[in-house]
């Protein structure tokens, strides 16, 4: 067992883990957050994306003792301070990106990592970055209005309502 | 302008605050005190017996609580199938036992032999690694139609044949079809598959389950599309446990798409070992156990054959298909490819004799049932794309020799048994060519041609039956389950509502549309209404979700529920007001007196249900709780017209699908947003079936596809903008809110509209394509142009 220690939605957390536990599994089992979903076990799905040090990373595919000393961040830490929606969750409500749930998480992680490196992404260049987050409810259709919406864009322009 | 709440509106969805936030509960978030987990260890082989299992070494392992296999489930029963078809000769259909865990035999890979139980996973699958488990192998049955062979392997020694039924539909209109075809001006015929898929909800499958031997109940978690059945059948066909002993709860559930209709091993297992070891067990599948145990779909293989007249009319329709049920039977996989695909096979048509034949087969697969559309997918593939043959053979444009088809008279019985109530054809086809521009394709296709590429398009109009039904007919027809739906509403004293469903949500956000049906009866805010399911303890004995049936045969029992509500409310009201009963109004949630000012507020008369001091004791009861059980008279029959555009690269027979329009009817629609969502989901799984899904087995029996690594889920870039309409009414005339259902129409309908537009593609460059299986991959299409 090794003592790991990380900041996980802002909260300083130090846990025992084996060598062979998954970031993933730490969040679910050992913290509780249990927003972050395992939907495959060939790191494909995204329904386990958070943000590592910033990054999206899958935690299915990093061991929690690689996350020693990162800054995690989960769908649990998402919304806003006075606990609203952010801009980004807020647009999936309205433009309706979201049915089962499952994959929203992984959806809404990626979609933040995307618009921080790209705040204007092109319909294209969403629907590519999403490669590694499956989703079988929607079709992509509302997830790309959503991105497109929370990016500022005209959400009519990409979608005939 | 639309609405800002009620019937009609697009209300955002309640249930995204917990999903977006991280705070859904799925089944794989319940740990119970003490909880040990379990390990499945399953057969890798397709066929063989079991010669032996040796589960002592394992036995010593650390954290072993028990290795269980089929010797501990003597006594206890197999996992029953629901739905018994009777075959061409008045037979019952041969029924193998599928039993919990494999007894002598394994029979598919996948099938469970043995199950480790420990104080964790990772113990528990240490510990499998040490049962030895001696299997003969066997030469494994795959191919259907070699599976009918005399002297074939049989997957079931105690069966007579690999023949599950040889069913026939209408019988009585066999020699007449034979003949009509016979003599008639042309006839198309067709062989087609319909692929096996697999349903791939998001969220793998968990069971979590408790014993309370205080009390002799059990718990059980379960990703469920259906607990009260579950629970009937788990506790009266399995394991033997009084319904009152037994709660089954289906909490948020990620997606589902018939896979978690079934009551499946696993789910027993868990429930059995809890009370055996005396601590919960919870069981959580992977994604590649998902692959190899939740049940499959489609897997037909189809001869159809359509004639015509020499002006195009249908005369005659004669389909003979080969229907995959696996190594088992899944809980309603009978009744997919019988009544939920030969009652189908009339379409918008006024074809006057169809008869259909099906042959279901047992193989050494994982058992098929019901996946999204459920036996209407393979009816309209077969259907629509031997229709656009005919149009081709015979000189006549695809809309048009459908247009010259469609049924336009209603109420229209069929020669297939079912009575379509209404339906407007022609209106769904208007408004696909013209949403999908159809008038400027010619342009389109020329474009397409200059930069080197072929452009098709291609068209289906389905027609689908939701909320199956009525019971008594469904028992005539071999079902071993009622129909119905069932709601309780439950006024609280300040006038908020809970309201408990029978059906299930897993998506479809039953909890913002069911609420927006009850606050328009009463004229509420939604906001004060809640939907309450997924509870056996919490909610009157319903059939849950699937088949498109919850707003249809749900939503119904609410209104008639709620329309008690309002009857007794009223009494209450004119008892307030001194006035007599009829003249009691109810309007945004006001009783008014008709034709003066007094009125007393929704929240008064509920107050005065519960403090009934100024009430009518003599004549009512106290109290504001009513509960109703709707079973429809009829089907309903949702259609559309489905138009699809595709570009073809000629150098690598890669399709690409350019855009999709989808025009249907579903009747009155409670929340159009949601609607759409539906839609699209559906489209994107049908449009998936026809590009590029396929479960695909070896020779062997191995499955060559067991993850998202080799099974091609659709992704956010396989897609384009989808274009939805449902402007196209023609209400439901049997059920109280109109309306017909709307979840499983994309899938229905598209996969057809997609390949005829590929099989467009080539016929214009000048290929002799009449078809291509699906999936549609580029090497398939290549090989097609270069044959």
């Amino acid at each position: 067992m090794t003592k790991v220690t990380m900041t996980v939605n802002g909260k300083t957390v130090s846990k025992e883990v084996e060598g062979r536990t998954l970031l993933s599994a730490m969040l679910r089992e050992q913290l509780n957050l249990t927003g972050t979903h395992i939907g495959c076990d060939t790191s494909q799905c995204g329904a386990c994306v958070v943000h590592v040090n910033g990054e999206a990373v899958k935690s299915c595919t990093m061991f929690a003792a690689e996350a020693d000393g990162a800054e995690v961040k989960t769908i649990e830490g998402m919304a806003n301070a006075d606990g609203s929606l952010s801009t980004i969750q807020a647009a999936f409500q309205e433009h309706h990106g979201l049915q089962c749930g499952f994959c929203t998480p992984g959806m809404v992680m990626s979609a933040a990592a995307l618009l921080k490196d790209n705040p204007k992404p092109s319909e294209a260049e969403v629907r590519e970055y999403l490669e590694g987050n499956l989703c079988r409810c929607t079709g992509y259709h509302n997830i790309v209005k959503a991105i497109m919406a929370a990016s500022g864009q005209d959400v009519p322009a990409v979608a005939a309502e | 302008m639309p609405k800002d709440g009620g019937i009609g509106a697009s209300s955002k969805r309640r249930e995204d605050l917990r999903f977006l936030t991280g705070k859904g509960k799925y089944t794989d978030d319940i740990n119970l005190r003490d909880q040990t987990y379990a390990y499945f260890i399953r057969s890798d082989v397709a066929h063989g017996t079991i010669n032996s299992i040796d589960i002592s070494a394992a036995m010593k392992m650390p954290g072993v609580e028990r290795v269980f296999t089929a010797s501990d489930f003597e006594g206890v029963g197999g996992v029953p199938c629901g739905w018994q078809v009777t075959d061409r000769h008045g037979q019952p259909m041969q029924e193998p036992k599928h039993p919990v865990l494999a007894e002598g035999k394994v029979r598919h890979v996948g099938d469970p032999i043995a199950v480790v139980v420990a104080d964790s996973l990772a113990e528990a699958r240490d510990a499998a690694e040490q049962v030895e488990i001696d299997i003969t192998e066997l030469p494994a049955v795959l191919n259907m139609k070699d599976a009918l062979n005399d002297g074939a392997t049989k997957v079931h020694d105690d069966l007579t044949s690999n023949l599950c039924y040889d069913w026939g539909f209408v019988e009585e209109n066999r020699d007449a079809v034979d003949a009509a075809i016979k003599g008639a001006h042309h006839v198309t015929t067709l062989e087609l598959k319909n692929n096996r898929l697999v349903a791939n909800p998001m969220e793998p499958r968990v069971a979590v389950a408790d014993f309370d031997s205080s009390t002799d109940e059990y718990t059980l978690y379960t990703t469920s599309q259906n607990p009260h059945v579950i629970r009937l059948l788990m506790g009266a066909f399995v394991l033997g446990i009084p319904e009152h002993k037994l709660r089954v709860v289906a909490p948020d559930v990620g997606g589902g798409f018939g896979a978690k209709i079934y009551h499946y091993a696993e789910e027993a297992f868990c429930t059995f070992a809890a009370k055996q070891i005396g601590r919960p067990v919870k069981w959580t599948s992977s994604r590649s156990e998902a692959f190899m145990s939740d049940a499959h779909g489609r897997d037909h293989v189809t001869k159809i054959e359509l004639a015509l007249d020499k002006d195009g009319k249908f005369l005659a329709l004669r389909t003979d298909t080969h229907a995959n049920m696996g190594a088992y039977l899944s809980t309603f996989a009978p009744s997919i490819p019988t009544w939920l695909h030969g009652t189908l096979m009339a379409g918008n048509y006024t074809t006057p004799l169809i008869y259909v034949n099906v042959k279901a087969v047992f193989t050494n697969t994982v058992p098929v049932d019901a996946y999204r559309g459920a036996g209407r997918p393979e009816a309209t593939f077969q259907l629509e794309r031997v229709v656009d043959k005919a149009a081709r053979e015979m000189g006549i444009d695809p809309v048009e020799l459908r247009r010259k088809n469609f049924i336009t008279e209603f109420p229209y019985a069929t020669p297939v048994a079912v009575e379509y109530d209404t339906g407007d054809y022609h209106a769904t086809m208007d408004k696909l060519l013209e949403l999908s521009d159809h008038a400027g394709f010619e342009a389109r296709a020329a474009t397409s041609k200059a930069n080197g590429k072929l452009r098709g398009f291609g068209i289906a109009h389905y027609i689908e039956a939701c909320g199956i039904a009525p019971s008594n007919l469904v028992g005539q027809l071999g079902a071993r389950a009622g129909l119905y739906e069932s709601a309780t509403v439950r006024v609280n004293a300040t006038g908020s509502i809970s309201v408990m469903t029978g059906s299930h949500s897993h998506g479809q956000g039953h909890e913002t549309s069911f609420a927006q049906v009850v606050a328009e009866m009463i004229g509420i805010d939604e906001s004060q209404i809640d939907i309450v399911h997924g509870d056996t303890a919490k909610t009157p004995m319903g059939m849950g979700t699937y088949g498109s049936r919850s707003i249809a045969v749900g939503g119904s029992a609410m209104v008639r529920a709620t329309e008690k509500i309002i009857n007794k409310a009223r009494k209450i009201a004119a008892h307030l007001m001194e006035a007599s009963e009829a003249d009691i109004e109810l309007k945004d949630g006001q009783f008014t007196v008709a034709g003066t000012d007094k009125s007393v507020a929704w929240g008064d008369v509920t107050l005065a249900a519960y403090v009934p001091h100024n009430y009518p004791l003599e004549d009512i009861e106290p109290g504001l709780e009513e509960t109703a059980f709707y079973d429809p008279a009829n089907f309903t029959y949702p259609s559309g017209a489905y138009g699809c555009e595709v570009e073809v690269d000629p150098e690598t027979g890669k399709v690409t699908v350019l855009g999709f329009t989808a025009a249907d009817d579903f009747g009155n629609i409670i929340n159009p947003m949601i609607v759409e969502g539906q839609v699209h989901g559906g489209l994107a799984q049908g449009i998936g079936q026809a590009m590029i899904e396929n479960c695909a087995y070896d020779d062997d029996g191995q499955l060559l596809s067991g993850s998202y690594m080799d099974y091609a889920m659709p992704r956010a870039d396989d897609l384009p903008m989808f274009t939805v309409d449902h402007s196209s009414v023609t209400p439901c005339t049997h059920n109280p809110l109109g309306v017909k259902g709307c979840g499983e129409a994309g899938a229905i309908g598209s996969p057809p509209a997609l390949v005829n537009a590929v099989v467009d593609a080539l016929q214009r460059a000048g290929h002799d394509v009449t078809h291509i299986d699906m999936p549609l991959s580029p090497d398939r299409v290549w090989a097609a142009m270069n044959s």
